[in-house]
C-alpha cells in the first residue's frame, strides 16, 4: 500500500467522523487540527475506525503520530503493509 | 410567603404528528394520528428483526445541529435541541443578547441511556464482544443529564442544566422544577419540558411486551393506541419532545412577551404501593392537592388531560380517580392525546399539555380518537370522544401525567389574565 493510499484511508475516515469538514484541500504537512475543527474525541474516533475497519492498532503513546496527514501516512503505511 | 407568578411564554415541540404547535394542534382537531410499524432488533421470532408500532418524529435535525453534532450526540439530545431552539424562537426573547448564565434547562426523561448501551452491546457483538471496540462516546451519551447538556452545548447556555427522572410523569416534573427554580431566583428564564428517544430501544418494547402491555391492532397502526376503547390492549411507544420557556410574570411583561398561560397549581406525589399498577386513591389525592395549591374548586377546571396509555387496567384506574375528583363537575371535560401519538414517555406530559393550550384561544376541546366501543368502566359523562367539542370558554386545564413506581403529577394552567 502506498502513502497516498493510506492518506486517502485517513481522509475517508475523517469524512465519516467529521462530515461538516471540507477535506478536499487538506495540506499533508500541516497539523489536521490547524486546518479543521477536530477535537480529542475525533482523534479517538480515527483510532477506533482504524481498528474497526482495518485492524490497525495505534497505542496511546503513538497518538501524536496522527497529527498531520503526512505523519499519519509515515506512521501507518508500514503497519498496513505488515498486515 | 410571596411567590412569583410563573408564566409560559413559548413552546417548541416535535411529536409523531407535528413539528410545531400549529401543525400538532391542527392534527389533534382533525383526528390525524400518525403511528407506523418500524423494524425493531430482536422483536421478531427467535431474535430476528421484528415490527412494532411506534410514533416516529420527522423534524429536520439539521435545522439546528451540524452533522458532527448529530453523529456524536444522542437522539434524545437532538430532539431536545430542536424543541429548545423552537421554544426560544417562539418566546420572542432576544436570545443572542440575553445573559446565558441566567437561563436554566430542566428536562424530564423517563429513562436515558438504554438506546446507547443497547447499540454498543450490539456493536461489540460484531467483534466477539471485545470491549476495545466499545465507543468512547458511550459515557457522555449515557449520563443522565445528556439531553439537557446537549441543549447547553448547542445554545451556549451556561446556567444550570439537568434532567429530572420521573418515569412518564417527567414532562410535568420538568415544568415544576423550572417553576420552583424561577421562584427561588436561581434563574431568570427557563427551558423546561420533556423528551424521549425510547423507540430506539428494543428493551423498552420487549419489557412492555413481557408485561403484557405492548399494544397491537390487527390491521391499522393508527388504531393501536385506543384509550378507553373496550378492545384496548396496550401502549404504543413513541419518541418526541416538548420544551417550554418559563418566566416570572414581571419579567415576561417587562419584555412584552406573549403570555400563553400561567401555571397556577401543581403536585407530585407517590403511590407507595406497586411498581407498575396505578393507585387511583393517590392519583385523586394528587389532583386534589394540585387544586388546593391553585386555590380553585374542581368545577373550575375546563379540561382534564388524562394520562391514560391504553392499557386495560391503567385507564380504568385513572378514570376512577377522575370520577372521584370531577364526578360532580358538569362543565369539566376530559380528553386524551395518546390515541393520536402513542406514549411519548418522558415527553408525554409536556406534549399533551401543548395539545390543549390552544384551547385558551379557540375554546375547542380536542377529542380522544379511536373509541369505537367505549368501555363502560371508562365512560365518564364528559369524555370528549372522536369529535372536537366547542365550549363557551376554556380558562383552566389540569394536566395529568403518571409513571411507574407510583409517581403521579398534576399541573394546573390558567388562561392568562393580568
Amino acid at each position: 500500500m502506498t502513502e497516498d493510499q493510506v492518506q486517502q484511508i485517513v481522509i475517508d475516515i475523517i469524512n465519516e467522523i467529521a462530515p461538516d469538514e471540507d477535506t478536499t484541500g487538506i495540506k499533508p504537512e500541516v497539523n489536521l487540527r490547524d486546518q479543521m475543527d477536530l477535537d480529542s474525541m475525533d482523534f479517538l474516533d480515527i483510532v477506533m475506525e482504524l481498528r474497526k475497519q482495518h485492524g490497525i492498532e495505534v497505542p496511546e503513546e503513538d497518538y501524536p503520530e496522527l497529527a498531520s496527514l503526512k505523519s499519519c501516512s509515515d506512521y501507518l503505511t508500514p503497519k498496513f503493509n505488515a498486515k | 410567603m410571596h411567590q412569583s407568578r410563573i408564566v409560559i411564554t413559548g413552546v417548541g415541540l416535535t411529536s409523531p404528528n407535528g413539528n410545531s404547535l400549529e401543525e400538532y394542534r391542527k392534527n389533534l382537531l382533525d383526528g390525524v394520528a400518525r403511528i407506523q410499524m418500524i423494524d425493531m432488533r430482536y422483536m421478531g421470532p427467535k431474535g430476528a428483526i421484528g415490527q412494532v408500532p411506534a410514533g416516529v418524529c420527522d423534524f429536520d435535525p439539521k435545522k439546528h445541529q451540524t452533522r458532527k453534532e448529530l453523529r456524536v450526540g444522542t437522539r434524545a439530545g437532538s430532539i431536545a435541541i430542536y424543541a429548545a431552539r423552537e421554544a426560544i424562537a417562539s418566546s420572542g426573547l432576544d436570545f443572542e443578547n440575553y445573559d446565558k448564565s441566567r437561563i436554566g434547562v430542566y428536562i424530564g426523561t423517563t429513562e436515558h441511556g438504554n438506546v446507547e448501551t443497547e447499540n454498543e452491546v450490539y456493536n461489540i457483538s460484531k467483534f466477539d464482544y471485545d470491549t476495545k471496540f466499545w465507543t468512547h462516546h458511550h459515557n457522555p451519551r449515557t449520563v443522565a443529564n445528556n439531553p439537557a447538556g446537549e441543549i447547553t452545548i448547542n445554545t451556549g447556555i451556561t446556567g444550570p442544566h439537568y434532567t429530572i427522572g420521573a418515569a412518564c410523569a417527567a414532562g410535568n416534573a420538568g415544568l415544576i422544577q423550572a417553576l420552583q427554580m424561577l421562584r427561588l431566583g436561581e434563574v431568570d428564564f427557563a427551558l423546561a419540558g420533556g423528551v424521549s428517544e425510547s423507540i430506539q430501544s428494543f428493551g423498552i418494547f420487549a419489557g412492555f411486551k413481557s408485561q403484557g402491555a405492548l399494544g397491537t391492532h390487527e390491521t391499522d397502526p393508527n388504531k393501536v393506541s385506543r384509550p378507553f376503547d373496550k378492545t384496548r390492549n396496550g401502549i404504543v411507544v413513541s419518541e418526541g419532545g416538548c420544551i417550554y420557556t418559563l418566566e416570572r410574570l414581571e419579567d415576561a411583561q417587562a419584555r412584552g412577551a406573549n403570555i400563553m398561560a400561567e401555571i397556577i397549581g401543581y403536585r407530585i406525589n407517590s403511590d407507595a404501593s406497586d411498581y407498575v399498577l396505578p393507585n387511583p386513591e393517590r392519583q385523586a389525592e394528587c389532583m386534589h392537592q394540585a387544586l388546593a395549591v391553585a386555590g380553585i374548586e374542581a368545577g373550575e377546571v375546563d379540561i382534564v388531560n388524562t394520562h391514560a396509555t391504553s392499557t386495560p387496567m391503567g385507564d380504568i384506574q385513572e378514570m376512577k380517580a377522575i370520577a372521584e375528583v370531577f364526578g360532580d363537575c358538569p362543565t369539566t371535560y376530559i380528553n386524551n392525546t395518546k390515541s393520536y401519538i402513542g406514549h411519548c414517555m418522558g415527553a408525554a406530559g409536556a406534549l399533551e399539555l401543548a395539545g390543549n393550550l390552544p384551547s385558551f384561544q379557540d375554546n375547542i376541546i380536542h377529542p380522544t380518537i379511536n373509541v369505537e366501543d367505549l368501555d363502560p368502566e371508562c365512560a365518564l359523562a364528559n369524555l370528549v370522544i372522536n369529535e372536537p367539542r366547542k365550549v363557551d370558554a376554556v380558562k383552566v386545564i389540569l394536566n395529568n401525567s403518571f409513571g411507574m413506581l407510583g409517581i403521579n403529577s398534576a399541573l394546573i394552567l390558567k388562561k392568562f389574565e393580568d
